[in-house]
C-alpha cells in the first residue's frame, strides 16, 4: 500500500505506487477523460436552426450528467441568462484543461514505468512531480474524487454509512477507492505546503 | 484641525469606494468532498492569501456553508469563479449587496 506523497527535494512531491495502485489511478484518469469528452460541450439545442448553426461558442445550459454538472457548476444561480453566457465562454476551456490534466497524470505514470498491462504484482512505480505537475495532479485528483462522490451519492458526515456496508457491496469497494484517492490528495497537499 | 471630526469622514469615503470598486463577490460553497487542507491550499495558491486568512475563509465555508472569498469588478469575479471551478471548488458570483 502506497504511503502517499512526500516532499520532493527542490519542490513538488514524490510517491511510490505498486503496479495495482498505479494501474487504478490510470484507469480513473482515463474514465475522467472519457466522461469529459462524452457529452460534447456544444451549443444548446434550439428551435431555430439558424440560431443553432451560428452558436458555435460553447454550451449555455448545464450538462445533464450529474458529475459534469458538479465539475462545471452554475456560476449565477439567480440569473439564467448570465449563467448561460458564463458557461458559453468558460466550459469548453475548463473541459479541455481538465482533460489535459488527467492525460498528464496518465503520462506521468507511464513515464515512471507503468506498462500497458500490469501482470507483475511486485512491480513498483516511482512518480516524481515537480511543482507545476504536482498542482495538475491535485486538480485531477479533486476531479476524480468529485466524480466518485457524485456517483456514490456522498453527503456531509455520512462516513459511518459507508463503513457499515458489507464487503461484498460494490459501493463499499468504490468508497474505499474514494478514500484512498483522498488520502493521496491529503499527502500531496501536505508535501506542497511544507 | 480637529482629528475627531476628520476620521469618520475618511472611513465613510473608504466604504463608498469599496462599494463602487468592488460591486461583485465570489462565493465558495461547502461540499462534502473537498478536503479542508485542499481548500486552504487553493485560497493561498490562487489568491495569494496568508495561511491565516485562507484558513479563516475555509472554516467559514466549512461551518457556515459558504464564504465570500473575493470581491471586485464583474470581469474579475468571472475570472475568480472560473479558477475555482478549475480547482474543483463549488463557486458562484453575485452582486456585493445581493
Amino acid at each position: 500500500m502506497s504511503e502517499g506523497f512526500q516532499p520532493r527535494r527542490g519542490g513538488g512531491a514524490v510517491a511510490t505506487f505498486n503496479g495495482f495502485e498505479a494501474d487504478l489511478l490510470r484507469s480513473l484518469a482515463s474514465q475522467l477523460v472519457e466522461l469529459l469528452r462524452s457529452e460534447v460541450a456544444g451549443p444548446t439545442k434550439s428551435n431555430d436552426p439558424l440560431e443553432e448553426l451560428l452558436d458555435f461558442n460553447g454550451p449555455t445550459s448545464e450538462p445533464e450528467d450529474p458529475v459534469l454538472a458538479r465539475l462545471f457548476p452554475n456560476a449565477y444561480p439567480a440569473d439564467e441568462e448570465a449563467a448561460g453566457e458564463f458557461r458559453r465562454f468558460t466550459e469548453t476551456g475548463l473541459r479541455d484543461g481538465k482533460v489535459r490534466g488527467a492525460m498528464a497524470m496518465i503520462e506521468a505514470l507511464e513515464e515512471a514505468g507503468l506498462p500497458e498491462e500490469v501482470d507483475d504484482e511486485q512491480m513498483y512505480v516511482d512518480v516524481e512531480l515537480a511543482g507545476g505537475r504536482a498542482l495538475d495532479w491535485l486538480k485531477s485528483l479533486t476531479d476524480i474524487r468529485l466524480a466518485l462522490a457524485t456517483r456514490l451519492g456522498i453527503e456531509e458526515g455520512d462516513e459511518d454509512y459507508w463503513h457499515a456496508l458489507p464487503d461484498d457491496d460494490p459501493r463499499a469497494h468504490v468508497h474505499a477507492i474514494y478514500e484512498w484517492v483522498g488520502y493521496l490528495q491529503e499527502t500531496l497537499v501536505e508535501s506542497l505546503g511544507s | 484641525m480637529p482629528v475627531e471630526t476628520e476620521r469618520p469622514v475618511e472611513e465613510r469615503e473608504e466604504e463608498e469606494l469599496t462599494l463602487i470598486d468592488r460591486p461583485w463577490v465570489t462565493v465558495v460553497w461547502n461540499d462534502p468532498v473537498n478536503l479542508m487542507s485542499y481548500v486552504t491550499f487553493v485560497f493561498q495558491n490562487y489568491f495569494h492569501y496568508s495561511r491565516k486568512k485562507a484558513e479563516k475563509l475555509m472554516l467559514e465555508v466549512h461551518h457556515l456553508g459558504k464564504s465570500v472569498v473575493s470581491s471586485g469588478t464583474r470581469e474579475e469575479m468571472e475570472r475568480d469563479v472560473r479558477a475555482m471551478h478549475e480547482y474543483g471548488l463549488w463557486a458562484t458570483m453575485q452582486k456585493a449587496d445581493g
